[in-house]
């Protein structure tokens, strides 16, 4: 516990940022428990009402009650950015690994295909699977979707950490007691490159829910899902800000700008703490 | 620069396009189900409120191209045929406009748009970034830091929803969407110019607002990095003017990794740009997108996708032919 304090006390960001991501999830916590979500499905509320005692946040325009809708959005939407990220992570890290570690043609192959399909506008191919499949987009297959997208960069990244790992002496030292290469892997390497994994994992997160509400903002998500992305679709759908019904539109982007600076801060954070060199720009 | 470096950087766009294209191509085709483009054209015929006989013509030609009785691999290269000839049919929603002339009609409301947003914010943001690492520059542009930053993360099409609602909904200085006064025909009037700019300026002060922060940052961080090099020290010492030193030496040397992040971030740029198009119902390549998904039309879709891909592929070939001209040291040489 001692130890947790004094770690967040020496990085300031991580601290800020995982305290707003606590802060969220304590609301969403607090709001489930008093409030629920079962008002957050169309025709619980009169349409088009704005905050008032009765209905905090109002309602849209389809009678959804925009506080519960919020409350329900939250997990919703942080679900996205995590299996998104998480899956885009370990697929780039074990193509990574695979690239760095063996060399060769597994390297340049990887090598090649990561670089060719990275510069590749993610959305633009995104939009396409997910308008052929727009049936079947779930929360899951949507950050599958994304998934599929998101392994080049830290396929790329990890590969370089590699590369300057494993000709190191402790990891030769490895090879000559003779450990196997899953070993070398999972006991030498992995272990050094652990905090560069959490940060790039929180950077995943935050680029799977900004893909996430970027496919949303054009109608191709979950339609049966109240996320904070399809929250803003259905907002910009039926032009309430040309109605000036800010209490539908604006929740959502408040907590997605509070989600992205608190992911921003920890993954900044984190990457300072895995390479001390990036301090001297604080 | 070596013709070598030209020629295999040039070979690289080839191949990246390639590489999208048929991404787009086999990807839906390995999900479940039958084809949606023939269920699209069906759907449509039994909703009626189109000539059933253009229609049918339609998916004749179709089926011709792409029936399901052909073989994978011949689908794929009447596919690549069509691209390379920009053919991509006739828009489904617009019927019988074809969708190559639906994109030509928007794309330079996206150029312009983007082109002069992006010039601006990475200016701007690069200059702001530079000054806040300068120990010398005014006190004032460090409490530009906070809200910058909190700017960043904003994605550019929420950004817009909020300058809308208060600058054109609360305070009614702005319109609140659309590209020019409706109901107007494209010309080149002093008014219709004009009035397109008037037009422009919220969305463009949104991309400008939520992309000048990350461009600031990224300079500030390079700056600072810079600020400790042995150079600096030394034009410090041989007694070079406070405004030489800045631009000459350190502006000019954190630039070049900017350059770089421009050309790696296109993608992320052209994407947000789109969506501010949806938000603004911009006459743009966005707004097309977005009518487009939302009516199914997988022709414009696939059009509009082709024209991003390709957009952005070409702009940072350019970006990469520009780099080594801006930094003396780079020679692309092999060796």
């Amino acid at each position: 516990m001692k130890k947790l304090a004094r770690f967040l006390r020496t990085n300031p960001r991580i601290a800020i940022g995982a305290a707003l991501l606590c802060g969220m999830l304590l609301f969403w916590l607090v709001g489930t428990i008093t409030i629920g979500t079962s008002r957050a499905v169309p025709l619980s509320g009169p349409p088009d009402q704005p905050p008032s005692a009765r209905y905090l946040l109002g309602t849209d325009s389809a009678g959804r009650q925009l506080l519960p809708v919020l409350i329900a959005g939250i997990p919703l939407t942080l679900e996205i950015g995590l299996l998104a990220g998480g899956v885009g992570l370990l697929i780039g890290t074990l193509l990574g690994f695979s690239a760095g570690y063996f060399g060769g043609s597994v390297d340049s192959i990887i090598r090649t295909t990561a670089d060719v399909i990275l510069p590749i506008p993610a959305l633009a191919v995104l939009v396409v699977i997910a308008s052929t499949i727009h049936t079947l987009l779930s929360v899951e297959i949507m950050a599958l979707v994304i998934a599929s997208l998101a392994w080049m960069y830290p396929t790329r990244t990890i590969r370089a950490q590699v590369l300057s790992l494993r000709n190191r002496a402790f990891v030769e030292v490895g090879r000559f007691s003779g450990e196997t290469h899953v070993d070398i892997i999972f006991r030498e390497l992995m272990p050094n490159l652990l905090p560069y994994l959490a940060a790039s994992f929180v950077g995943a997160v935050g680029a799977g829910i900004l893909a996430g509400i970027g496919l949303e903002a054009l109608g191709l998500g979950p339609q049966d899902k109240p996320t904070l992305g399809m929250t803003i679709f259905w907002a910009i759908y039926y032009g309430a800000t040309l109605r000036g019904m800010w209490w539908w539109w604006g929740p959502p982007i408040v907590v997605l700008i509070l989600v992205f600076m608190s992911l921003f801060l920890i993954a900044q954070g984190l990457d300072r703490y895995a390479n001390p060199r990036l301090r001297r720009t604080a | 620069m070596s013709a070598a470096y030209v020629v295999r950087r040039v070979l690289l766009f080839f191949v990246v396009v390639w590489a999208a294209t048929t991404l787009i191509f086999f990807l839906p085709k390995m999900a479940p189900g039958r084809n949606p483009v023939v269920e699209r054209i069906g759907m449509m015929v039994a909703t009626g409120g189109v000539n059933t006989a253009n229609i049918q013509a339609m998916v004749d030609a179709y089926e011709q191209k792409f029936g399901l009785n052909k073989p994978l691999w011949q689908q794929y290269i009447t596919y690549l045929g069509d691209l390379t000839r920009l053919d991509f049919g006739y828009s489904l929603m617009l019927y019988p406009t074809k969708v190559i002339d639906v994109i030509l009609i928007s794309m330079p409301w996206t150029i312009g748009l983007l082109t002069v947003s992006t010039v601006i914010a990475f200016t701007l943001g690069t200059l702001l970034g530079g000054l806040m690492a300068w120990p010398k520059a005014p006190q004032a542009i460090h409490y530009l830091l906070p809200p910058l930053f909190m700017f960043s993360v904003v994605p550019y099409y929420l950004f817009g929803l909020i300058l809308v609602y208060i600058l054109a909904f609360q305070i009614r200085i702005f319109p609140m969407g659309g590209s020019s006064q409706y109901g107007t025909v494209a010309n080149l009037s002093p008014a219709f110019i004009v009035d397109v700019v008037y037009h422009s300026i919220l969305p463009s002060l949104s991309i400008i607002l939520a992309s000048l922060g990350f461009w600031a940052l990224g300079m500030r961080a390079m700056m600072v990095g810079i600020a400790g090099e042995d150079f600096m020290l030394f034009a410090d010492a041989k007694g070079l003017k406070g405004k030489r030193i800045f631009l000459g030496y350190a502006m000019r040397n954190a630039l070049l990794p900017q350059t770089t992040t421009l050309a790696l971030s296109l993608g992320t740029i052209l994407s947000g740009a789109l969506l501010v198009e949806v938000v603004f119902n911009y006459a743009g390549m966005g707004a097309v997108l977005f009518r487009a998904v939302s009516s199914f039309d997988y022709f414009t879709i696939y059009g509009v996708v082709f024209f991003i891909i390709v957009g952005v592929a070409f702009t940072t070939l350019v970006l990469d032919l520009v780099y080594p001209l801006l930094d003396p040291r780079i020679r692309y040489s092999k060796g």
